[in-house]
């Protein structure tokens, strides 16, 4: 049967048509293509309009077309907008195609003859296609209503609480053994300075004892089965030799354990705690944790302090570490960022030079929690310094390390300066390349940091050094800096350096995407279906980001991210069954050898190997239709739906015109 | 006298004559043919003149199988005239069906292909002597075949019916198919549709490999000579041997993995399979076992030719059929 081609060339206001003879290209369609089956093609200003639709629509059902082609902009946009409009009229809508003349076309090329031939090719190459194309069906499935949260930062804590208090059950799964991230090692949050632990802790506590929450802290995701709607996580949770049904978190364990640990992880390597500890005092949960490699029962077979100590006989030294099966719906990622290892930029001395402290360094120095209760002390532990260099743009914006803006150094650099200020009366330098204080308040604060006497030099510092030159300089850490306000090179001597250290991905982001099936940006933080649009939702359905995991960001941004990725997942919820797109890949078991090549390949572990027909099989409900599988098969025995050779290579054909009858080519 | 017998042909294009050793190994089976056919034209086994095949009338010859690839003007020539003259043109063995062992001079431009094998370290040619195309002489002038600038499977100079791969064809094979042709001449069988390849299995040499199969990680690619011992019933490529097995069609009973050594791809690609070493390559990588770059071109130099390994058999039936220099050659 010949199809009935309807072609629908887009004008996108200027975007198409000012580079392409949009007119043109629809009367050749109309003509070339005829033989293809194209019926009628038309141009209209704003395909995507409602009355774009319409034309559409109308054709649909009044000139009984089969098939239809939209030369438009790239599907991402707009292809459902389309498919929709056909499934509208009565037509499948896997039998639309979208030719895409704005970003292959039009946005590329300049030259206005050259750019319409282009687009008469790529829509001779969608015709070619489209009459090729199958009826699909969407698949449904149902959705399970349970949630996991990974990691308990502030955007998980908010995404977890978001969807508990809508009333559905979440998993919060956390590695470290309390809950409250990075946050909850901050004294002081810009631009209000605000009390971090004060705004935190209640979430946190709300979270540790929302009936829709289990907590699952001390634990990891290990294995990630299923899609959409249905995932099979596996959790392990590690042994905390602690009883959590026993224990009341009395701390008695804590102050009897004889074992001292730095804490290189909450207090950033300037306190200690115990082999048996929580890492502070609001964490939540309350149990505390053993930490094997130092306790020294375990490494040395006695002690058992905490044991003989513990009221209710909790402390349980058997204990094993636990996989937890749990099936869930819906996943956000909250796993957060690791800070910027200043010990890279030699040339600032960290690690070197005693009184070079790291921004998270200074957060546990200036805290009233902290090792000194907020005292800001230089290394020795007792002397105040007099002046205090703060460096911003440490491992960000430098193409030495990362070239991305880490968003919150700037304001985290003016708050230091604040309570370097406030608290010591010290004369505070900011060194900065740019001050980008954006975001409500930002700048406000700026002016106050300003006002109160902070001295700002505009240049990258070259060398934080103990080498004086001259007397003024013994004794201290100087500062060679090129100011390029005031177009010389300066030296300035201070006690203190504080480097505001950027952003980094977690050192494990690429694994853990690879395990939930999402994939990094160069730069290596999760990357999102779309940067303007769909900023929290992935290219793997069912599988969401929030906070830091998908960029530097601050706390409210994390915060928004946290609730809008709640929201994603509560949409889903409530659809209760989730349409799966038709586009999926399939064995054609005479032809497989059970040659075994694609096992191991399947992101979504859909493929299994059936051992007594010696082939290889698809779960057409785990399948994603990423092709994978279908470009590795060497057999050719594996084909996706709606990507057969027979399309790819009709359209290769239709792209290079070889569909034109002889007579016209 | 009963009806006359039909006609049978056989013809060498460029081809090592392989494939005609493969029709003779179907020992007594050969009597049939003679019994069943009247054979009229195969230079290797009887004397016969082009002209005498002009002056068939066409489609006067049933079956021809028609073997090498078009190198030169005499292979074209010789092509398109069984073509008119023969009902049922058979692409015989991998050099007809997609160029072989000679297809790979598709990587070099003709001239050099020529300067090369006049010039051999064993090749004395002080005087710069090559062929020519024609040469006068007393009795008038004397022609060679000309070369084309590239080697063409049959398909890309005349319509072919059916292919038969293989380097050459199994002797099984070829004897089931002749088996066939003579009931379908006695009518008792119907010929497969037009296009079909025949004497071969539907998927891959893996199907009839004895070598147990596993989840395929490959971390280093190793020729067959260097890897000791090796493991005589797991899977070749589980060893890092490249083996072509699973691209490959079967039909061959996976001969080559079955006696110790890789499969190299003689029966082309699958059914449906566009181009042979594409599908090798991709699945190649597939299975390598590394993330870091560095580490995969480590991998992946463990291949000393890729193109012998991946298009061995298939070059002038790919997409690409020759290299760029060769396509621009004069």
């Amino acid at each position: 049967m010949t199809e009935r081609v309807g072609v629908y060339v887009c004008h996108c206001g200027s975007n198409i048509a000012g580079t392409v003879d949009v007119v043109d290209v629809a009367n050749w369609a109309e003509e070339k293509l005829a033989h293809l089956g194209v019926v009628v093609a038309r141009e209209y200003k704003f395909m995507c309009s409602s009355l774009g639709q319409e034309l559409i629509e109308k054709d649909i059902k009044e000139l009984g077309l089969t098939r239809v082609v939209v030369a438009a902009c790239s599907p991402h946009l707009h292809e459902k907008t389309f498919r929709t409009a056909a499934k509208n009229a009565g037509l499948n809508p896997y039998l639309v195609e979208l030719a895409s003349i704005r970003e292959q076309v039009s946005w590329v090329h300049t030259d206005k003859a050259v750019a319409t031939a282009k687009a008469k090719a790529v829509i001779s190459g969608a015709v070619s296609r489209v009459i090729r194309n199958e009826a699909l069906d969407e698949l449904k499935v149902p959705i399970n209503p349970n949630t996991m949260v990974v990691g308990g930062g502030i955007a998980g804590i908010q995404s977890a609480l978001e969807i508990a208090n809508a009333g559905f059950h979440v998993y919060l799964v956390e590695r470290e053994p309390s809950i409250g991230g990075h946050m909850a090692q901050f004294d002081k949050t810009f631009p209000t300075l605000d009390c971090s632990a004060c705004i935190l802790t209640p979430r946190m506590v709300e979270a540790g004892t929302h009936p829709n929450i289990t907590l699952l802290t001390w634990s990891e995701v290990v294995n990630v089965a299923g899609y959409v709607g249905n995932f099979h996580v596996t959790v392990k949770k590690k042994a905390r030799f602690v009883n959590e049904e026993l224990c009341t978190g009395c701390g008695i364990c804590e102050e009897k354990c004889p074992k001292k640990v730095i804490d290189d992880v909450f207090e950033a390597g300037l306190g200690y705690r115990k082999a048996v500890y929580t890492p502070f005092a609001q964490a939540v949960p309350k149990f505390p944790v053993m930490d094997k490699e130092n306790c020294t029962y375990f490494q040395k077979g006695t002690c058992k302090a905490c044991e003989k100590f513990c009221p209710t006989g909790a402390i349980d030294f058997t204990q094993e570490d636990q996989l937890l099966h749990i099936d869930v719906g819906n996943i956000i990622l909250a796993t957060g960022y690791d800070l910027f290892d200043a010990r890279q930029v030699s040339n600032y001395g960290y690690g070197r030079l005693p009184n070079v402290f790291t921004s998270i360094e200074f957060e546990r120095l200036s805290n009233a929690a902290g090792p000194t209760n907020g005292t800001i002390v230089m290394r020795d532990g007792k002397s105040t310094p007099k002046s205090v260099g703060i460096i911003h743009c440490v491992g960000s914006r430098d193409k030495n390390f990362n070239n991305y803006c880490s968003v919150i150094c700037c304001m985290q650099g003016l708050k230091f300066a604040h309570l370097v200020h406030e608290r010591t009366g010290a004369t505070v330098y900011n060194f900065y390349i740019d001050m980008r204080t954006a975001y409500k308040a930002y700048d406000e604060f700026y002016q106050r940091v300003l006002e109160e006497g902070t001295l700002f030099v505009r240049g990258k510092v070259a060398e934080v050094t103990d080498a004086a030159r001259y007397s003024n300089e013994k004794g201290k850490l100087i500062i060679q800096v090129e100011d390029t306000l005031a177009g010389k090179q300066r030296r300035i001597p201070v006690d203190m350096v504080i480097l505001s250290a950027g952003l980094q991905p977690r050192y494990d982001a690429k694994d853990v995407g690879k395990l939930f099936g999402i994939s990094c940006s160069t730069d290596g933080w999760f990357t999102e279906k779309h940067p303007k649009l769909d900023p929290v939702a992935t290219m793997t359905e069912g599988i969401y980001i929030a906070g830091c995991a998908q960029g530097p960001k601050d706390i409210p941004s994390s915060v928004a991210q946290g609730a809008a990725a709640s929201a994603r997942v509560l949409d889903k919820i409530l659809q209760k069954e989730v349409a799966l797109e038709p586009v999926r890949a399939s064995i054609d078991k005479d032809s497989c050898s059970g040659c075994r090549i694609c096992n191991g390949l399947c992101p979504f572990n859909a493929i299994s190997f059936i051992e007594d027909d010696h082939v290889s099989d698809i779960n057409p409900a785990l399948c994603q239709g990423c092709g994978t599988c279908v470009a590795a098969c060497p057999a050719g025995a594996i084909s996706g739906t709606g990507f057969s050779d027979e399309q790819i290579m009709a359209q290769i054909d239709g792209l290079l015109m070889k569909n034109l009858e002889p007579e016209i080519a | 006298m009963t009806t006359p017998k039909p006609k049978f042909a056989m013809y060498w294009a460029a081809s090592c004559g392989g494939c005609e050793i493969a029709v003779l190994n179907t020992h007594e089976k050969i009597l049939d043919v003679d019994a069943n056919f009247d054979v009229v034209f195969w230079p290797v086994a009887m004397d016969a003149k082009y002209k005498d095949v002009e002056a068939m009338e066409d489609g006067s010859i049933l079956l021809t199988l028609f073997n090498g690839g078009i190198r030169n003007d005499e292979n074209e020539h010789i092509a398109k005239l069984l073509r008119r003259k023969s009902q049922i043109m058979v692409a015989f063995g991998s050099c007809a069906c997609e160029g072989c062992i000679p297809g790979l001079a598709n990587l070099s431009p003709v001239g050099d292909i020529v300067h090369t094998a006049f010039n051999t370290l064993t090749t004395d040619n002080p005087h710069e002597i090559y062929p020519r195309t024609s040469y006068d002489v007393p009795e008038g002038e004397l022609h060679i075949p000309k070369l084309a600038k590239i080697l063409r499977p049959l398909d890309d100079m005349v319509d072919v019916d059916y292919y038969m791969p293989g380097c050459p064809p199994e002797s099984h094979q070829i004897a089931a198919v002749i088996d066939l042709v003579i009931k379908v001449v006695k009518g008792e069988a119907e010929l497969p549709p037009k296009g079909s390849v025949i004497g071969v299995g539907d998927s891959t040499v893996c199907e009839e490999c004895p070598r147990t199969r596993n989840v395929k990680t490959i971390k280093y690619f190793k020729r067959i000579q260097d890897v000791a011992p090796v493991d005589p019933d797991l899977c070749l490529l589980e060893q890092g041997i490249p083996c072509n097995g699973p691209a490959t069609r079967s039909g061959c009973n996976a001969r080559c993995p079955s006696a110790g050594a890789q499969c190299i791809g003689c029966y082309g690609p699958a059914e449906g399979v566009i181009d042979y070493g594409a599908r090798l390559i991709t699945a190649f990588a597939s299975v390598i076992d590394a993330q870091e770059p560095e580490e995969i071109e480590r991998i992946l130099d463990g291949i000393p030719d890729p193109a012998g390994q991946m298009y061995r058999f298939n070059l002038a039936g790919s997409l690409l059929k020759a290299n760029r220099e060769a396509w621009k050659a004069k």
